[in-house]
């Protein structure tokens, strides 16, 4: 038994952090988000450079770069493409991909394999797609989209470039990732799993994306301590810094607590996924209750702990406390979540 | 990063499971949970079996009678018999707290004397910290030492000792120099429980159990070869005890509570309440807890495994162990509904929940309250200024 990330993998962790912290900024981010995209394009050449792109990373090193850009909040597509497409192509892509799966009846990865209004038709050598796709993660800012859709012989999935029209952003709460409904009609498409094969790709999409979105809820969740303790170390009332009075130490000191579980459940996720552990499923379903509440709720507590600073519009803490959202309502709750362990451990 | 037994771990697991299924009664797995505590009698023997078997003290020098193991093994034999509710060694004070104090501080002769017989049973080992004016500020102990030509004569009494009724021997704390305040001025010793002038008189708790007790000492002579380290040095020492009761238990409470987490599957089925989706959701959540548990132990274990002392993180485990444990037996006694008053043969379980529900009461006030914890987390992990 050895729970520790090799000397390589921290090597990573201490240069993406110091990349990030030097290079990407609260600043940035925060220009990023409120930008017309959402997002700093020649950020994908920069994260190329630092080999976030590289063929050659393993899911514990995606672990450790998907906690970094958490703690930083990076607003780009490079999660999608890491977490949604990759896992689909059989490797990671060196352009901006997603990947469109939700529909009205099927909006999460496990039952989006089943059936799909999508369809795809052969149209001589080539495929064409029809039909619709909600809640697009990154759609508007990727190169291509990989789409699930039925043909005959069930479900696939085919790759298409952004169409000219059809691509509807949509209004989102964390500006940082956003989503968009996609709209296909008879858009040209290459195959990239036959029919009858998206459901397998899709599990392990599933496991890749949610073990990484744990990760990223566990940098996110470190920022929201690392803000909070800095101002209760700072900020003085009644002639006393407020880190030295209980009821804020003690609130502090459970989302510590709280973070060492949900950062050991993560970092056991992305493990499981990488070493294809008969219990990955348990294990990356775990980690997304804890990971995903516990960046929630450090992030409520930041902003108490803050006080009406972190309140503000110009506080970053509330671009954290979005992402946090966001993370927690990916393909499930934490009440379906639960659901599944119980069937686990009583049916 | 590897989760997976090693080829030798797998091996001692395998061999565990196979001693343990010959060692335990063929029904073990079927009978209903033991309420409370074992008769001492029985809990003596079957330490004696395990530390026959090679189990007690694994990771232990074999020098004195240790497996000299990786600390992995420890927490592979805490699993398997935690999750199926094996009897506790009757000397957890001494495998947890003295016996590490011992091997650290100690002199050879104490080592000698000391370490076999914690391991066999043949000693049992008891705390002397608390007092009736200290509790959480440990430094403000008044028990007084004074040196008397090769003995100390000690005066004062201790409070909240498990086990002190049965135990041979005490990890005592005292004020050796009243001229000394707070961390200074402490002598840590090896109390012979046997000497004239120690009076146990035990407490009983809200479960009814007499598990600690008050000691009142008069006049009691501790020879100076019983001093662990050097007079004046009691500070460091408890808090290595301290440091070892708090760090390599984590595995130990974890490994209970994955014991009364099957319990409560099992209650939860026996009552017809599986198929509730409210208690699925609690259940859930409380396993997720677990989990989060079990892993941030094994991360704990790396640590201590590359640099031989339990970190501060143990007071992570110690109060999130504490708290869940709590919600985990009064939701036990939320299930059994209106019998959850039924303590007795016409009790569901003839009363182990409730036992285990008024004893988890404990939990968040024995080996530090849930709010020194939560300072030492503030304070030392986390940085914030001190509360005072």
């Amino acid at each position: 038994m050895d729970f520790a990330f090799s000397e390589e993998q921290e090597m990573l962790r201490a240069a993406a952090r110091s990349w990030l912290k030097a290079q990407y900024p609260a600043d940035r981010m925060v220009s990023a988000a409120d930008s017309e995209r959402g997002w700093d394009p020649r950020s994908w050449q920069e994260l190329d450079s630092l080999g976030w792109l590289d063929p050659g990373l393993g899911m514990l090193e995606y672990a450790v770069l998907a906690e970094e850009a958490g703690y930083a909040l990076y607003a780009g597509p490079w999660w999608s493409t890491a977490a949604l497409a990759a896992p689909v192509l059989g490797a990671m892509p060196d352009q901006p991909t997603t990947l469109a799966w939700a529909e009205p009846g099927t909006p999460d990865l496990r039952s989006a394999g089943r059936s799909s209004t999508m369809t795809a038709t052969r149209a001589g050598e080539a495929w064409e797609l029809t039909g619709s796709k909600l809640r697009v993660p990154d759609l508007a800012i990727a190169d291509s989209v990989l789409v699930v859709a039925g043909a005959e012989g069930g479900s696939g999935i085919w790759q298409t470039q952004l169409p000219e029209h059809g691509v509807t952003p949509l209004s989102t709460m964390d500006t940082t990732r956003r989503l968009a409904g996609l709209r296909l009609d008879s858009a040209a498409a290459t195959m990239v799993i036959e029919p009858g094969e998206a459901s397998d790709v899709l599990v392990r999409v599933r496991r890749r994306s949610v073990a990484l979105l744990s990760c990223e809820a566990v940098g996110i969740a470190q920022r929201a301590l690392d803000l909070c303790s800095a101002h209760a170390k700072e900020r003085i009332q009644f002639g006393r810094p407020i880190g030295s009075y209980q009821g804020v130490s003690h609130r502090v000191a459970d989302v510590y607590t709280a973070l060492q579980l949900s950062r050991s459940l993560a970092y056991w996720a992305a493990w499981a996924v990488d070493a294809d552990a008969p219990d990955v499923d348990h294990a990356v379903t775990v980690a997304a209750v804890s990971a995903g509440e516990g960046a929630v709720r450090a992030c409520e507590s930041a902003i108490q702990v803050m006080g009406g600073i972190g309140f503000t519009w110009d506080h970053p803490v509330h671009r954290s406390y979005k992402r946090a959202q966001w993370i927690a309502a990916f393909d499930g709750t934490a009440r379906s979540r639960r659901a599944e362990v119980a069937a686990a451990l009583l049916d | 990063m590897d989760f997976r037994d090693t080829t030798d771990e797998a091996e001692f697991r395998a061999r565990l499971r196979d001693w343990l299924a010959e060692a335990l009664p063929a029904d073990w797995a079927q009978r209903p949970p033991h309420v409370g505590h074992l008769p001492v009698e029985e809990r003596r023997a079957w330490s004696h079996r395990l530390f026959e078997a090679g189990y007690v003290g694994l990771t232990w020098p074999t020098e004195y009678g240790g497996g000299g193991k990786p600390y992995t093994y420890q927490a592979i034999f805490l699993e398997e018999t935690g999750r199926i509710g094996v009897p506790e060694h009757v000397g957890v004070i001494g495998l947890g707290m003295a016996g590490p104090t011992i091997t650290i501080h100690g002199t050879d002769s104490q080592r000698k004397q000391h370490l076999g017989a914690i391991l066999s049973g043949d000693t049992i080992f008891c705390q002397g910290f608390s007092e009736p004016g200290s509790g959480s500020d440990l430094a403000s102990v008044s028990t007084r030492a004074e040196l008397d030509g090769d003995s100390y004569v000690v005066n004062g009494q201790k409070v909240w000792s498990s086990w002190a009724h049965i135990a041979d021997h005490c990890i005592l704390l005292t004020r050796s120099d009243p001229a000394e305040r707070g961390h200074r001025g402490l002598t840590y010793f090896l109390l012979d429980m046997h000497s004239p002038g120690v009076e146990v008189r035990p407490l009983r708790q809200i479960t009814g159990d007499p598990e600690f007790n008050e000691i009142f000492l008069s006049d009691v002579r501790i020879p100076v070869e019983d001093v662990v380290d050097v007079p004046g040095n009691g500070w460091n020492v408890a808090m290595t005890t301290l440091l070892h009761e708090r760090g390599t238990l984590g595995i130990a409470l974890t490994s209970q509570l994955d014991g009364n987490m099957a319990r409560l599957l099992e209650t939860a089925k026996a009552i017809g309440v599986a198929g509730d989706p409210v208690v699925r959701d609690r259940i859930a959540g409380l396993y997720v807890e677990l989990e989060g548990l079990r892993y941030t132990n094994f991360r704990s274990l790396t640590t201590l495994m590359k640099t031989g002392v339990p970190g501060p993180e143990g007071s992570v485990a110690k109060l999130c162990w504490s708290e869940t444990n709590q919600r985990l037996t009064s939701f036990a006694l939320e299930l059994l509904g209106a019998d959850a008053q039924l303590d007795g043969d016409g009790g569901f379980w003839t009363g182990f929940w409730q036992f285990q529900q008024l004893r988890s009461r404990g939990n968040t006030i024995e080996a530090g309250t849930s709010e020194v914890l939560r300072n030492i987390i503030a304070e030392r992990l986390v940085g914030l200024p001190r509360s005072r």
